[in-house]
């Protein structure tokens, strides 16, 4: 079972290295994605693993791809407003609130 | 008595509302509330005598000092504490009625007098807070308290004589009378310092030492010498006289409650307050006020003589009247009023009729000045025809401060004189003649007002036209509180002052001294018979004559015999290049620098650490990152 | 040697190189596609844990849904040949470093931790008892979430519109 979760801390830690390095903001989107990804399989993993005769972590990575689901949509409508103020998703553009 | 809170709370509430709501009202609005308020407390302080005096006396035959508030403020040790209270008393109660009366007649006078003048609501709020600040003076129930409501006198009187905030000669007086008095104020500071630490009370009634140990030492001389500076300098004793006459700069009206009538008083009114002190502990103290106040009512009298602007003649004769009080209060040589405690009852009779008919000329001058537009006596004269209200009552209060019978000045300062008399004769005499003097300039200023030669009003006087009409009498606003001062003065005399004040407490019946009284009256005749010779002519041949034969004394003593030169000598010289110019010195170059040093270093660190907050959320994260791992590894080890 | 370790082995290897890829890579649309990868090796792992309902809502809505939610948005904000910037050496550096020193503390901690003792249970989770569960109300069942859940997207929808509509 360690070798699910170190394929999933591996990925966790790929996200993190994207969020830190990239300045795409759509790019930093998909690194968080990665990283809730990855907590998704350790929540699948432990329940299949340490509990086989329960289903909270299999609920709990269900929910959790739904609300994934929601925040990429909502985050991408933000950044698609962004884009169509000042026609860029840099990160080092973004140092005005309004405009 | 619960209710002589209102008396506090009235004004000070006008002042709030007139002062503080930040709200523009109609001048007639703002005069009102005022006005209203005063009335308020006008008649709750005579209430408060009314009930005071007739509750009758102890057992021991005096009235009781009754406190209907009292609550302790600031505890600085279980017996040391300030509080904050309501005390009445014979003398607190004549004051605030006193206080009240004429703040009201000031009041209502300001309607007229203040009409259609910018800032008539500011005006208001700050009579609300200076009357304020002088009654809980006169009520305080303990030294500091009087001493937080000194201050606020200070400041208001302050706002007041600078009320005319662009004349440079309004500023400049109000800072000289806000610095003078402050100046003094130190020295009454360090007298309660010293008071309460010996003491172990800011009461009145000191505990020196469990038997009195501390009592024959001069710590309570000093102190009590140190609270007199204060009262001095409120009071416009010599030498820090200097600010009353500038003080003249704010309006009329303020003139007559501030700088005639109730602050300058306050000094007297310390010295009675802590005068059984005086005589228990420091009776030599009390001597040197004796001097100081002749010596103030000399000079000050002196240069009443010459000076042409009427309200710096009244401003004098004010001190003058003072240093009577003072002398009245030094001269005391024990409680007992029939064995040399008269003063203190003298004192305060005269501090009563005083205000009344002091006030009645500042007023009286005011009517006048609003007629002519100008100070100076050079613009008057032969006035009585055209102001015949302001001319009687000016005439009786100057009859009442020249001491002539049946006006209240006779009694009081008679009163003093018998005093003084008692002291000393040398004393006695000395202060019949400056009586003598007294007489002498206020008739000179009467009749240089009413009486003499009409200026060509046709012509314009002094750039423009302000004296081109005829002059006329003022409003009813005006005259009334003339006509109602005026008949104070008439019968205050006659009041059985004694019965209600004296130094001990016990009634006691005035019985006027046939031969002071006699002869107080025969040298104010004369006198005033010589300066009706002098002045009342149409052209005054003699007192030109006067002035060239004596051009030097002339001179020096219209310049106030070169008291301001003096001191300015003194502060720009002295003080300020040999004591200012180098704490400026250190101040520039060793506290600055600190500051700027601080200042400079933050500045430097910041652009240092400037990077950290670059609003950058990644960078935050990697930090955040950096951190739990940190905290992960101590968790580990 | 089972056929199952070899599938796992496949698996993880593809997700790892695949999610390097995907924050390494210098084009938007590559690293979204390489993500489309990452989540089908992750609902291949599901599906190897024999949660193949898991698997399937992971393909349906991430790799369906989510991924061209994704990629539609790059093409609209993205001009053609849009590369990342090159970053600075020492941000690239920094965030390498700390993301290796969190890979190791993780590893390590994970790796001396001792489990509960773990045992493997085949079998299919049955569809039938998954929508009991997901829709009871007793206790250790999940209506309440789930309405939750639906209010949640229901406001990102209203939200999202208002959001990114034209004013």
């Amino acid at each position: 079972m360690e070798y699910y979760l170190v394929v999933s801390t591996f990925m966790m830690f790929a996200g993190i290295y994207g969020f830190f390095t990239r300045r795409n903001l759509l790019a930093m989107l998909i690194s968080v994605e990665l990283i809730l990804n990855s907590v998704d399989i350790n929540f699948a993993v432990f329940n299949r693993y340490l509990f086989p005769n329960e289903l909270e972590g299999f609920f709990f990575a269900l929910f959790a791809i739904g609300v994934s689901a929601a925040e990429t949509a909502v985050a991408i409508a933000i950044i698609i407003n962004i884009y169509r103020n000042i026609r860029n998703i840099q990160v080092k553009n973004l140092n005005e609130m309004k405009n | 008595m619960e209710y002589t809170i209102l008396i506090l709370i009235l004004p000070f509430l006008s002042f709030l509302i007139l002062g503080l709501a930040d709200m523009r009202m109609k001048n007639g609005l703002a005069g009102a509330i005022g006005t209203a308020s005063l009335a308020g407390v006008t008649l709750l302080s005579y209430l408060t005598a009314f009930q005071y005096f007739m509750r009758g006396r102890t057992a021991e035959g005096v009235f009781p000092t009754l406190m209907p508030y009292n609550f302790e403020w600031l505890p600085f040790t279980t017996q040391l504490h300030i509080d904050m209270g309501i005390m009445l008393d014979p003398i607190s109660v004549m004051m605030l009625v006193v206080i009240s009366t004429v703040s009201l007649m000031v009041h209502i006078y300001s309607f007229g007098y203040m009409k259609g003048e910018k800032g008539f609501q500011r005006y208001y709020a700050f009579l609300s807070l200076f009357t304020m600040s002088m009654l809980g003076i006169v009520v305080a129930t303990n030294i500091f308290q009087m001493y937080v409501f000194w201050e606020l006198v200070g400041v208001s009187s302050y706002l007041l004589i600078g009320f005319y905030y662009t004349k440079k000669e309004a500023i400049a007086a109000s800072k000289k009378a806000f610095i003078v008095t402050r100046f003094a104020d130190l020295g009454f500071l360090i007298g309660i310092l010293i008071y309460g630490y010996y003491g172990q009370t800011f009461g009145f009634t000191p505990n020196f030492g469990p038997h009195g140990e501390l009592a024959s030492n001069t710590l309570p001389a000093l102190a009590l010498g140190l609270m007199f500076i204060g009262g001095a300098g409120k009071s416009a004793m010599f030498p820090l006289h200097i600010w009353l006459p500038d003080a003249m700069e704010g309006p009329t009206p303020v003139s007559a409650l501030i700088h005639a009538a109730t602050m300058v008083v306050a000094g007297v009114y310390l010295v009675a307050r802590m005068f059984p002190l005086f005589i228990g502990y420091a009776p030599e103290v009390l001597h040197w006020i004796a001097y100081i106040g002749a010596f103030t009512a000399f000079y000050a009298a002196s240069v009443a003589c010459v000076q042409s602007d009427i309200k710096r003649v009244l401003a004098f004769s004010t001190i003058s009247q003072i240093g009577f009080m003072m002398v009245a209060l030094g001269v005391c040589t024990s409680t007992d009023p029939h064995e040399g405690g008269l003063g203190y009852m003298a004192s305060l009779f005269h501090l009563f009729t005083h205000a009344m008919f002091k006030a009645l000329l500042f007023l009286g001058a005011g009517c006048i000045i609003h007629a002519v537009h100008s100070n100076e006596m050079s613009a008057m004269g032969g006035l009585r025809k055209y102001m015949p209200v302001t001319h009687w009552t000016f005439l009786i209060a100057c009859l009442a401060i020249s001491g002539i019978c049946p006006f209240s000045g006779f009694f009081s300062k008679d009163e003093i004189l018998t005093a003084c008399f008692r002291f000393s004769p040398a004393m006695g005499w000395i202060m019949t003649g400056i009586a003598a003097i007294t007489a002498f300039y206020m008739f000179r200023l009467y009749y240089g007002i009413f009486w003499g030669a009409e200026p060509d009003r046709q012509l314009p006087a002094n750039e423009g036209t302000h004296t081109a009409h005829t002059p006329h009498e003022a409003p009813l606003s005006m005259t009334f509180p003339l006509l109602f001062l005026a008949a104070v003065t008439c019968v205050a005399g006659f009041m059985p002052f004694g019965h209600l004040i004296s130094s001990d407490g016990q009634s006691y019946t005035i019985q006027l001294d046939k031969q002071v009284a006699i002869t107080s009256i025969l040298i104010a005749i004369v006198s005033i018979a010589l300066a009706t010779w002098i002045y009342a002519g149409k052209k005054q041949p003699v007192a030109d004559r006067l002035a060239r034969t004596f051009q030097r004394m002339h001179t020096a003593a219209y310049h106030r015999f070169y008291m301001d030169e003096v001191w300015l000598f003194v502060t720009k010289k002295i003080i300020f290049r040999c004591i200012s110019t180098p704490i400026a010195w250190w101040d520039r170059h060793v506290i600055d620098q600190f500051f700027n040093f601080t200042a400079w270093s933050t500045h430097a660190a910041s652009d240092e650490i400037r990077d950290m907050q670059s609003g950058n959320v990644q960078q935050y994260s990697i930090w955040f990152l950096a951190g739990a791992l940190l905290l992960t590894l101590l968790l580990l080890v | 040697m089972t056929l199952q370790l070899i599938v796992f082995i496949v698996l993880a290897l593809f997700i790892a190189v695949c999610s390097v890829l995907a924050v390494t890579t210098s084009r938007i649309l590559r690293a979204a596609t390489y993500l489309l990868f990452v989540l089908f090796g992750t609902a291949g792992i599901y599906f190897q844990l024999n949660y193949s309902f898991l698997g399937a809502v992971q393909l349906l809505i991430y790799a369906g849904g989510i991924t061209v939610l994704y990629v539609f948005s790059i093409l609209l904000t993205s001009s053609q040949g849009d590369k990342a910037e090159k970053l600075k050496n020492g941000k690239m550096i920094a965030g390498a470093v700390s993301t290796l020193a969190g890979l190791v503390i993780c590893l390590f901690v994970m790796l001396k931790n001792q489990f509960l003792p773990s045992h493997f249970v085949h079998g299919e989770l049955d569809v039938r008892t998954i929508g009991h569960t997901l829709m009871g109300m007793e206790k250790y069942q999940y209506v309440l979430p789930f309405e939750v859940i639906s209010i949640l997207l229901l406001a990102c929808i209203v939200g999202g519109i208002l959001i990114a509509r034209k004013r």
